[in-house]
């Protein structure tokens, strides 16, 4: 192996003159690689993701988005036109971590280059000058100069540093030692930089071909979800996402628990609930159960199926003047509060009649005649109470499609009950409505879950990408690289020796390194261990 | 003892460790004023000896106070050898009270533990309480090693004012966990983050007091004389993010979406927290580039790592006023965020 000089090379400077478009391109990689730009790029990300904290996002909250919008027709326009309304999906959000990342590789790429010479070249020799360095002491002894280069050898070696093998000095009759250690926190540096893009390419994998999906499905075996695009109550893909990559599984809900607090503060709600999950992987499989709890979800070949909610569907029939059923089953109200108290409507596709109220799954009447609900455990369910409004008119069904959680009540009158204005009803109760519009009858209680189906390919990927990017990052800021060099030379008054420490790592205490090498050389115990 | 008797017990040990907080700050006061005391004898000794003697006076950034102390007040008159004696009394008195509230504060919040059969950090009262006491006891752990005394009355009054802001703010009834919370990845991510921010809010401190010495750094004279040369301090700021930004990475980079994979199946959500989490560790990965690279030391640094650490409270306690978006509400019927599992409520 050759001796070679392990300098950075200095930057040339080019007189000024026109550039030619090759110079320029080169000129703007250097630019866009160079360490400023990469730390502008990052506060820039940062700055850039401050908007969406901000204003509503469209993909986490639509409804509240579209709230926002109807009360800010000013800015709505101008927002959705700069994309603020989905910040992280935007061009410009885009543009800055793609130039980061772009950045980031024109940065790691040369440094690899340069690690890896490092690694196989040995310590640079000692400059001329040893004591011009910033940190550098000298003292004389009478050891000789073999005496000294030889015990500097020992300590170094013994402070693991690697020694330059050839000893030759450029001043006549000197002995000098070179030495270099930390050279793993270049290592840990780059780790970290490689493991960025690794997460990045992780995280973009995952959000282009990855999908989030929700759906309500009722307690029954009668009732269930099958892995299909109609099936979902919302579906979020990414944008490279497509229906063939759903995977084929249905499930059902057999059973459901909840664990409801009865005491204290927090009494009526829920603490846990585990739904007992059937399903069926492949159309003629056998079926399989589990227990699908909060923070315990079910993984069906790479589709990940999460409990995040529930809720009670009272079973609600509605007949018409003549007594024709116009629509029955199990109605999904929404819970309104922690203790269940629900609001769902019906609106049956033919009929005069469209229902709107709310559930109390455990009605107490409070002296003063107001309704309140206690708990939302609902227990036999004897203390359920349906408080229905009833709507006659267009419900606005053959327009199209709508929500089926609200009713549009603009063009309808309401039915009132005698003495009220809605109609309560217990289970089992039947409530025979005025002018001749029909009956409805509560017939029982159907529970609900709320599941999240996603898909993130490549989660693993960046979930790896993210430690590996702790390791690197903990190499690099806590491995302390250094230069070492000791120089002995005869002189009349003894050997002098001369020793500087360069430090390449910074936020160290060099004088007291120094101290210790020499207290090291010296033979004295070292006041502070290093 | 039952719920509500550990839950009164919290209650009295914040109470005490409040007043005894307070008392540490006069009492640190008591001792700045001291130390202000001194500008005019020193001042007046410089007439009167000329540059010569000033120098000789000028105690070293790294000794203790007691001796620059003692120093001056060898050859200064009585009235200034009072003063010394006052300012390393009430210096004393503070770091001794500062310790009982801690220890105080350390009851308060082991006994909200067992009031709530849980790790007390489940909500912002709790996580407020905890945070302060990390900050406060890693000062009082650090106080002698990293010589710290310069520091205490920004850090007794920083702990007092954020235990005040929990106290009268954020104060809610112990109350058991909701269904997501209830998970052990609770203990792992809430404990980094909190240490985390301790460390940042130390950091930060230590970058403000940087600022502050940098505007009159040949200050022989008052508190700001006992705080640590401009590098010392500087490598110090460091050191301390430097200890920070690794336990942040993996509160919000690793345990965080694990466990929001598994609570709400989705592990990045880009909500208000986590952006805000991940802008204060991209703020913090630019200090540590910023230094290892572009070689801003000082002045710049210190301001980055002041952006940082207003990014971090932001987040904690401002987002909450400013986002107009709930938590992990993002399932298409916007009623269902009711029945979901709650969102931890220490982020909300």
């Amino acid at each position: 192996m050759t001796v070679t000089e392990d300098r950075t090379p200095e930057r040339e400077v080019a007189p000024i003159r026109e550039l030619t478009p090759r110079e320029l391109l080169r000129w703007g990689w250097r630019q866009l690689t160079s360490m400023r730009t990469a730390l502008i790029l990052l506060l820039l990300l940062a700055l850039a993701a401050v908007p969406g904290s901000l204003i509503p996002q469209e993909n986490l909250d639509s409804v509240k988005t579209s709230n926002w919008q109807a009360a800010h027709t000013t800015l709505a326009p101008i927002y959705r036109k700069l994309g603020l309304f989905d910040v992280y999906g935007t061009p410009w959000f885009a543009a800055v971590y793609i130039l980061l990342m772009i950045s980031l590789i024109g940065c790691i790429v040369p440094r690899l280059g340069v690690y890896w010479r490092g690694l196989r070249s040995q310590p640079p020799a000692a400059p001329r000058n040893l004591l011009r360095l910033p940190e550098a002491t000298s003292y004389t002894t009478s050891a000789s100069v073999e005496e000294v280069s030889a015990r500097a050898r020992a300590v170094l070696r013994r402070k693991r540093y690697r020694l330059r093998r050839a000893s030759t000095s450029t001043l006549e009759g000197a002995g000098e030692v070179s030495a270099e250690r930390g050279y793993l926190r270049e290592a840990g540096n780059l780790v970290f930089h490689i493991a960025v893009i690794v997460v990045l390419v992780g995280f973009a994998v995952g959000s282009l071909f990855g999908y989030k999906g929700g759906v309500i499905v009722l307690q029954g075996d009668q009732y269930g979800f099958s892995n299909e695009l109609t099936q979902y109550d919302d579906f979020d893909p990414g944008s490279l996402f497509r229906p063939s990559m759903l995977n084929w599984f249905n499930l059902h809900i057999h059973d459901f628990h909840v664990d409801w607090i009865d005491s204290g503060p927090r009494q009526g709600m829920a603490r846990g609930f585990r739904s007992d999950l059937r399903y069926q992987t492949s159309p003629n499989g056998p079926t399989k159960s589990y227990d699908l709890e909060v923070n315990h979800p079910l993984d069906i070949g790479g589709t990940e199926v999460f409990l995040i909610g529930h809720g009670y569907a009272p079973e609600i029939t509605v007949r018409d003047g003549q007594g024709n059923i116009v629509s029955s089953g199990p109605a999904v109200f929404l819970p309104e509060d922690q203790s269940f108290l629900s609001f769902g409507v019906v609106k049956p596709p033919s009929g005069q009649i469209s229902l709107e109220g709310l559930f109390y799954p455990s009605e107490v009447t409070l002296p003063n005649g107001q309704p309140v609900n206690v708990t939302g455990d609902i227990g036999d369910g004897s203390d359920a109470v349906l408080s229905l409004q009833v709507w006659k008119g267009d419900n606005g069904l053959a327009n199209g499609p709508q929500s089926i959680y609200s009713l549009d009540t603009s063009k309808m009158t309401q039915v009132t009950a005698p003495g009220g204005k809605a109609f309560n009803l217990r289970k089992g109760q039947t409530v025979t409505l005025p002018d001749g519009l029909g009956s409805v009858t509560f017939d029982g209680i159907t529970r609900w879950n709320k599941l999240q189906i996603s898909q993130t390919p490549f989660k693993h990927v960046a979930l790896g990408g993210v430690v590996l990017a702790l390791l690197g990052l903990l190499g690099s800021l806590f491995i302390r690289s250094r230069r070492v060099w000791v120089r002995a030379r005869e002189t009349t008054e003894g050997t002098l020796v001369e020793v500087a420490v360069l430090d390449r790592s910074g936020g160290d205490e060099m004088a007291a390194v120094v101290a210790g090498l020499v207290a090291a050389l010296q033979g004295r115990p070292e006041e502070e261990p290093e | 003892m039952s719920t509500h008797a550990w839950e009164s017990l919290s209650n009295q040990a914040v109470a005490a460790a409040g007043v005894i907080y307070f008392l540490a700050l006069l009492s640190h006061l008591v001792e700045w004023s001291a130390l202000i005391g001194r500008r005019s004898a020193v001042a007046e000794r410089k007439v009167l000896v000329g540059p010569a003697g000033a120098e000789s006076s000028v105690p070293s950034s790294t000794e203790a106070p007691v001796d620059s102390e003692g120093a001056v007040g060898t050859s200064g008159s009585s009235g200034e050898d009072e003063r010394a004696t006052r300012a390393e009394l009430f210096g004393r008195l503070g770091y001794l009270l500062t310790c009982i509230a801690v220890a105080c504060h350390v009851v308060a919040i082991a006994s909200r533990g067992f009031a709530a059969g849980r790790v007390p950090w489940g909500n912002m009262y709790e996580f407020t309480l905890a945070g302060t006491g990390i900050v406060a006891a890693v000062y009082v752990l650090l106080y002698r090693r990293l010589k710290l005394s310069w520091m205490a009355p920004a850090v007794v009054a920083f702990v007092l004012v954020f235990l005040m802001v929990a106290v009268l703010v954020l104060y809610t009834p112990v109350e058991p966990l909701t269904e997501a919370l209830n998970s052990y990845w609770l203990v792992i991510h809430v404990i980094s983050a909190a240490l985390a921010t301790g460390a940042f809010t130390l950091g930060g401190i230590a970058s403000a007091m940087y600022l502050l010495k940098r505007r009159r750094p040949d200050t022989q004279t008052g508190w700001m004389a006992r705080v640590p040369d401009l590098p010392v301090l500087d490598r110090v700021a460091y050191r301390i993010h430097a200890f920070g930004f690794p336990i942040w990475t993996f509160a919000v980079l690793i345990s965080g979406p694990i466990w929001a994979h598994q609570a709400w199946g989705s592990y990045w959500n880009w909500d208000p927290k986590e952006v805000w989490a991940f802008i204060t560790w991209v703020v913090y990965a630019g200090y540590l580039h910023a230094r290892a690279t572009a070689g801003w030391k000082g002045r710049n640094a210190a301001i980055l790592a002041l952006v940082g650490v207003a990014t971090l409270w932001f987040n904690f306690i401002g987002i909450n006023y400013f986002s107009t978006t709930s938590m992990h509400s993002y399932a298409a019927p916007a009623h269902v965020a009711a029945a979901a599992p709650a969102v931890p409520e220490a982020l909300r």
